[in-house]
């Protein structure tokens, strides 16, 4: 009863720890329900991405074929589907990751099931489980109830901990039948790499916005100091200064590192849904006035220009010594 | 090829409002907030009226809700589109009942290309695109962007970033993905998500918004098309989060690195 099915999200045979965050909210609902957690992962050469997921003690069902190997809602959709079905499960599950955002839907819908996205925790009691979310870009925490038999919800990653490692898990074959003609096609991924470290697992995360005018250098420079990962807000993004899969806020990244400075941003709700889950926040802006300051820890009121170059040399100077 | 385009635009708060919640946890105060189309049906709208401008065709423009939900009907119309459908419900909506409605509008319409914004604003729920696509049997290309910035010269010319094949059966859509952009050809009838990054939406002239008071809109009554209004996301109780503590300020950078070195520990 109560079964729970998270689909596992993988590129090139690597695992998205996303994916293991999305595990942990599995477990939670299963331990309130008192079912199993299933985890689905699909693709193309997946079988030590499913090998590594069944140390989690999880059965993974790992649908390993030629036609699954570029992401496309409408091939893993019948197979999630069927998995569900044949699992009884009445909980379906992934990370709120552009993938989760994109598939999970799909599937509630041919389940006839409702879904939460970008779910912090659960409410409610027993079995009987809701879902909180937030709403109007974070200005408002919402506890809402799914009324369709079987509930599809994604989670947002910094809300839950890593699934701890753990014995008993298996890994089986799941079935992937001929999805017929397909209406779309995978044409080609234009992936941007980056020697820096994910936004999204960095313990560090140095943002800018307009008040760079362009110029990131100095806060790479910084980024690169500290080993951490750079952000930035939707006006540095639209300008092209910096790649898309940088933005932080309600519709970009959300991001919980240790320190997140942000310089010359000016702290719009937009963006600071994507980052006031941050431990430690600090704000660099000439601003006195700018509305980050009210929710930053350290702030400093400064042109950037200078101030980042002056903390950058403070660091080098407290490595050396 | 013209192209029939169907374009979805729903009200909601404004984004520069401050939104409070009502102490009883119901709803949200909407004393003094401004409402407005959700931002991303904004570039939906633009994006329909830019494949109408290259291919011809027409834009119609749909949106769910009560008769003040005309407003964003009018400021599309107003933009450029061509008519518009009003389904009226005064009751709560989200993604699975406005999927059902819709798939009912699209049934009777048959639109080459449906295009939605990728979430509101208001319930960010991202969802109704994949329901609606599902629903009919139809390939999706959600996030929907282009490799272009909105600095560019090929925005400046108001190109369209959805790309209509040579033999006119398929879209080429560039999706905003974790790690990059990925490239689908999906086939007509196609629902696609915009971003923000696919354009920049353009502003209703005046001759537009006199224009727009005189194309027609049809009213349809949401009960009289057979789709399951019953809600399925419902919502119990809405709170304020938990405010953050913050406000401190330092008084230059040998403060601000003792701190974080001392205190915050960080380094
Ligand atoms: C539907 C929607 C979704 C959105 N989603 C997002 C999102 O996901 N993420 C996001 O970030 N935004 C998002 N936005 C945009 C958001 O509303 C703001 O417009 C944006 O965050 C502002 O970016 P900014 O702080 O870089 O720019 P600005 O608001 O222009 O602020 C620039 C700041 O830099 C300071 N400054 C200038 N020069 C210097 C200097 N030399 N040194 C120090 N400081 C300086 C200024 O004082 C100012 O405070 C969204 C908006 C909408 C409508
Ligand atoms: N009431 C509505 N009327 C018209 N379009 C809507 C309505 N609700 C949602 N949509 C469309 O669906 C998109 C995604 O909404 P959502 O899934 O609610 O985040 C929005 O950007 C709109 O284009």
């Amino acid at each position: 009863m109560g079964n729970v099915l998270i689909v596992a999200e993988q590129s090139g045979g690597h695992l998205k720890k996303a994916s293991l965050h999305a595990i942990a909210a599995g477990q939670a609902i299963a331990a309130r329900t008192g079912g199993k957690v299933h985890v689905a992962v699909l693709g193309k050469g997946i079988g030590a991405v499913a090998t590594e997921l069944a140390s989690f003690g999880v059965t993974v069902h790992a649908a390993d074929a030629a036609g699954l190997e570029h992401y496309l809602a409408e091939t893993f959709t019948p197979v999630v589907v069927e998995l569900a079905k044949g699992l009884g499960a009445t909980f379906v599950g992934a990370a709120a990751t552009a993938f989760g955002k994109d598939l999970v839907p799909r599937v509630a819908a041919r389940l006839g099931a409702a879904t939460a996205t970008e779910v912090l925790g659960f409410g409610g009691s027993g079995a009987a489980v809701t879902f909180l979310r937030p709403m109007w870009a974070g200005n408002v925490l919402a506890e809402v109830d799914l009324a369709t038999p079987v509930k599809a919800f994604t989670i947002r990653p910094t809300e839950f901990p890593v699934a701890p490692k753990g014995a008993g898990g298996e890994v089986k074959a799941a079935a992937v039948a001929d999805p017929g003609p397909l209406p779309t096609r995978f044409v080609e991924f234009k992936e941007v790499k980056s020697a820096r470290p994910e936004l999204t697992e960095a313990r560090i995360v140095v943002s800018g916005g307009r008040g760079t005018k362009g110029d990131f250098k100095e806060l790479e420079g910084l980024a690169d100091d500290l080993g951490a990962a750079v952000g930035a807000t939707r006006a540095a993004v639209d300008a092209g200064w910096v790649q898309n899969d940088l933005q932080v806020g309600q519709t970009g990244k959300v991001v919980a590192p240790e320190l997140y400075v942000a310089a010359g941003i000016s702290g719009a709700i937009q963006h600071l849904a994507g980052m006031k889950g941050s431990k430690v926040i600090v704000a660099i802006n000439k601003d006195p006035e700018a509305p980050i300051f009210q929710l930053a820890d350290y702030g400093l009121v400064a042109d950037l220009f200078k101030a980042v170059p002056e903390l950058r040399e403070k660091i080098r100077a407290g490595k050396g010594s | 090829m013209p192209l029939k385009i169907l374009v979805t635009a729903k009200r909601v708060e404004d984004p520069e409002s401050k939104i409070k919640v009502k102490p009883d946890g119901t709803g949200i105060v909407t004393d003094g907030v401004n409402y407005k189309m959700n931002p991303f049906d904004e570039i939906a709208v633009e994006e329909g009226l830019r494949l109408k401008e290259k291919h011809g065709g027409e834009v119609i423009v749909a949106s769910i809700g009560t008769d003040r939900s005309m407003t964003e009907i009018r400021a599309a119309l107003a933009m450029g589109a061509d008519r518009g459908i009003l389904v009226k419900h005064d009751g709560p909506l989200d993604p699975v009942v406005v999927s059902a409605i819709l798939d009912k509008v699209l049934e009777k319409e048959k639109p080459d290309v449906v295009l939605l914004g990728k979430q509101s604003i208001d319930d960010d729920q991202n969802q109704v695109g994949q329901y609606l696509a599902e629903r009919r049997g139809l390939g999706q290309a959600t996030f929907a962007s282009k490799v272009e910035s909105l600095e560019s010269e090929a925005e400046q010319k108001k190109q369209p970033g959805i790309v209509l094949s040579a033999d006119g059966k398929s879209v080429r859509v560039v999706r905003e993905v974790d790690g990059g952009l990925v490239t689908v050809d999906v086939n007509l009838p196609a629902v696609v998500t915009c971003d923000l990054r696919l354009n920049k939406p353009r502003f209703a002239s005046l001759p537009g918004i006199m224009k727009a008071k005189k194309k027609p809109v049809e009213e349809i009554a949401a009960a009289t098309l057979g789709a399951d209004l019953a809600p399925k996301v419902v919502v119990k109780k809405l709170s304020e989060p938990p405010k953050r503590q913050g406000g401190f300020k330092v008084a230059d950078v040998a403060e601000l690195y003792a701190k974080l070195k001392g205190e915050a520990k960080v380094f």
